[in-house]
């Protein structure tokens, strides 16, 4: 393990923590930041807008009277809000970012450049087909490779986010069942108590129940329980693999079979296909419909850096069934088929206006283009190489929650190794913020207790790989050699300390008001 | 008191159930942030989802131990949350239930069996 090498440095880092205090409360580059609307910024703009040339308007009794309340900022003032804020925060461009099952990877830079090309970004969805020609052909080659990658004949690219991708996913069930006269009769939805919360949310929202489904003590699908609860009654069952234990479904065959053999269809939670693209179809499992996170997978921005996309892929079976629009070439080149009296007359419906999240079907086919299908495997093997390498080097330590045998693209410890410690999961994760990283997911799935579900992904080196085991283990040294207090207030050097999150759930201030004594509009 | 495998707990006076969650259920939950109880008058059966807690780290189903109609629902819980961290087992209930087979309590455990049951967890 390398350490910084701070000796002799010039600008060696200050041991002394804050003293003197500084005389604004900041911290050196961390300088406390007011809400953009508690500025003195009232009264200005960053841009002259020419007099309108009419004071009439069309709206009557409806102009507004009182002041909209906006803030008014120079163009140097509101740049330097929001990158101040972004300092405060934790980002992948500054270090790991191990949320399990969020797959948070390093977004490379070449989608980006390949984004801002005009013909891609400067483009209208509607202007003339004819002149975005480039762009739809670019949306054909992506589901290309999301059908061939997949093994699925059809491929619907509009919904705008995994849970958007599992609600289109199952209406296109829903709309198959109707079409065989079956929806009466086909009213639940078995889901396995491992699955990520929008699994069963989505089927109720379709209008299905939700039947749950028991766990092995390996951390997989209880088939036999699957199977007692399969029946004519059942509409479709959601499984997510490798699922949220960082486990592959080893009976996911078997599962499949059962679940059409009932007549069902399967919908597959492709939240975790990090771990399998390029060495497993989910096609060949015998899925009939599966969301793909382009924002995990294929590394578009994720986490509040921008639009999510979540095209799904569907069998045969619901292939007839896709929304509206698809793209398809012919001679006379390429265009969308839009409406049901074109070629669509089966399709349920439409998830959005337009055409989908044109800047991340962008970076999504660059990402699949610079790696090739060979690159692609090796992001698979090294998600799942670099998630058991931690495993391996953290065990002795802390508790895996499954010890036996691998794990996929995620390392799930239980907090059974903090058991006499007085210190908790959350404890743990906020003392992480203060070594300069963003916590794992905490208590996720719930079927483990007090769960710590690590992700590295692919992109982390093993000397970056190395840096984090190495904290973890000093942290987890620290938790059992009983040193309570730097767990119980962290995080204490974060630029907010700890959070009263209960209180924040119980008591929620949604609207924000003017500062008492203060003469800005609210 | 009888307790279910999910952490219900009843306590039945006459062919009147009241229901709620465990210390166990309570503690392991965490704080909890918010509770939907059921409107009085909807029936349910065993087994049934029939309110929904929240706590900062997870929404739980709560299932109905017992099959029957809701005659009164704990409103206080909507405003207090709290309330079932404190006191879980007394003023932390969550609804009272008409009974419609009292048969169904046989199958629930008593304080021993329970015990017994989260030792095993």
């Amino acid at each position: 393990m390398s350490t910084m090498n701070t000796v002799g440095r010039p600008t060696a880092p200050n041991q002394v923590d804050s003293k003197p205090a500084t005389l604004t409360g900041g911290r050196g580059l961390l300088q406390n930041e007011a809400l953009i609307f508690e500025g003195d910024g009232w009264g200005k703009t960053g841009v002259d807008l020419p007099e309108p040339k009419t004071d009439a308007s069309d709206l009557g009794d409806l102009v507004r009277k009182d002041p909209i309340g906006l803030p008014g900022l120079s163009e140097p003032e509101a740049m330097r809000h929001y990158v101040r804020l972004s300092q405060k925060n934790h980002a992948i461009d500054l270090a790991i970012y191990p949320l399990g099952s969020c797959t948070m990877k390093h977004n490379p830079r070449l989608n980006e450049k390949m984004a801002r090309l005009a013909g891609f970004s400067d483009i209208h969805p509607l202007q003339p087909i004819s002149t975005v020609q480039g762009a739809l052909e670019l949306m054909d080659t992506l589901a290309h490779w999301l059908k061939t990658l997949t093994g699925m004949p059809a491929v619907a690219l509009s919904p705008k986010a995994g849970a958007h991708g599992e609600l289109c996913g199952l209406m296109a069930i829903r709309a198959a069942h109707e079409a065989k006269g079956e929806h009466e009769q086909r009213r639940k939805v078995l889901v396995p108590t491992s699955a990520h919360g929008t699994n069963p949310a989505t089927a109720a929202f379709v209008g299905y129940s939700v039947v749950e489904v028991a766990q092995t003590e390996d951390g997989r699908v209880d088939v036999a329980d699957l199977a007692s609860k399969l029946g004519p009654d059942v509409a479709a069952i959601m499984v997510t693999n490798p699922n949220t234990c960082g486990l592959f479904e080893r009976d996911i065959i078997e599962i499949a079979r059962l679940t059409h053999e009932a007549g069902a269809y399967f919908y597959c939670d492709g939240a975790n296909f990090n771990a399998i693209v390029g060495r497993v179809r989910p096609g060949d499992l015998g899925v009939d419909a599966m969301h793909i996170n382009l924002h995990k997978t294929f590394s578009t921005p994720h986490g509040g850096g921008g639009p999510g996309a979540g095209p799904v892929v569907l069998s045969e079976a619901l292939a007839a069934f896709a929304p509206a629009p698809w793209v398809v070439h012919d001679d006379n080149g390429y265009r969308l088929i839009e409406r049901e009296e074109d070629e669509a007359e089966q399709a349920f419906g439409r998830l959005c206006a337009f055409q989908g999240q044109m800047g991340m079907y962008v970076r999504a086919l660059s990402y699949m283009m610079s790696h090739g299908s060979d690159g692609l495997r090796q992001v698979a093997e090294d998600a799942v190489l670099n998630a058991n390498y931690i495993k391996a080097r953290l065990q002795d330590l802390m508790s895996p929650a499954f010890p036996d045998g691998p794990c996929m693209h995620e390392a799930l410890f239980d907090d059974e190794w903090l058991k006499g410690t007085d210190i908790t999961t959350l404890d743990f994760a906020k003392a992480m913020i203060d070594e300069g990283f963003h916590p794992m997911t905490m208590y996720f799935p719930l079927v483990v207790h007090g769960a710590m579900l690590i992700e590295p992904t692919e992109t982390e080196s093993k000397a970056e790989l190395d840096r984090f085991i190495h904290v973890m283990r000093l942290l987890a040294e620290a938790a059992k050699a009983g040193d309570v207090d730097r767990f119980k207030g962290a995080p204490f050097h974060a630029p907010l300390k700890r959070l009263d999150e209960t209180r924040a759930a119980r008591s929620p201030v949604l609207r924000w008001s003017a500062p008492e004594g203060s003469n800005q509009a609210a | 008191m009888h307790f279910t495998k999910d952490h219900e707990w009843v306590s039945v006076d006459g062919d009147i159930a009241t229901v709620g969650i465990s210390k166990h259920a309570a503690e392991a939950l965490g704080d909890v942030v918010f509770v939907e109880v059921p409107e009085v008058g909807k029936t349910f059966a065993k087994g049934d989802s029939f309110a929904v807690v929240e706590s900062v780290k997870a929404a739980s189903d709560v299932y109905a131990p017992v099959s029957g109609e809701v005659v009164e629902a704990n409103d206080v819980l909507s405003t207090a949350p709290e309330t079932v961290n404190a006191a879980p087992e007394a003023d932390g209930w969550f609804a009272k239930i008409k009974i419609s087979d009292a048969s169904q309590l046989d199958g629930l455990m008593d304080q021993a069996a329970y015990d017994a049951f989260l030792a095993t967890l």
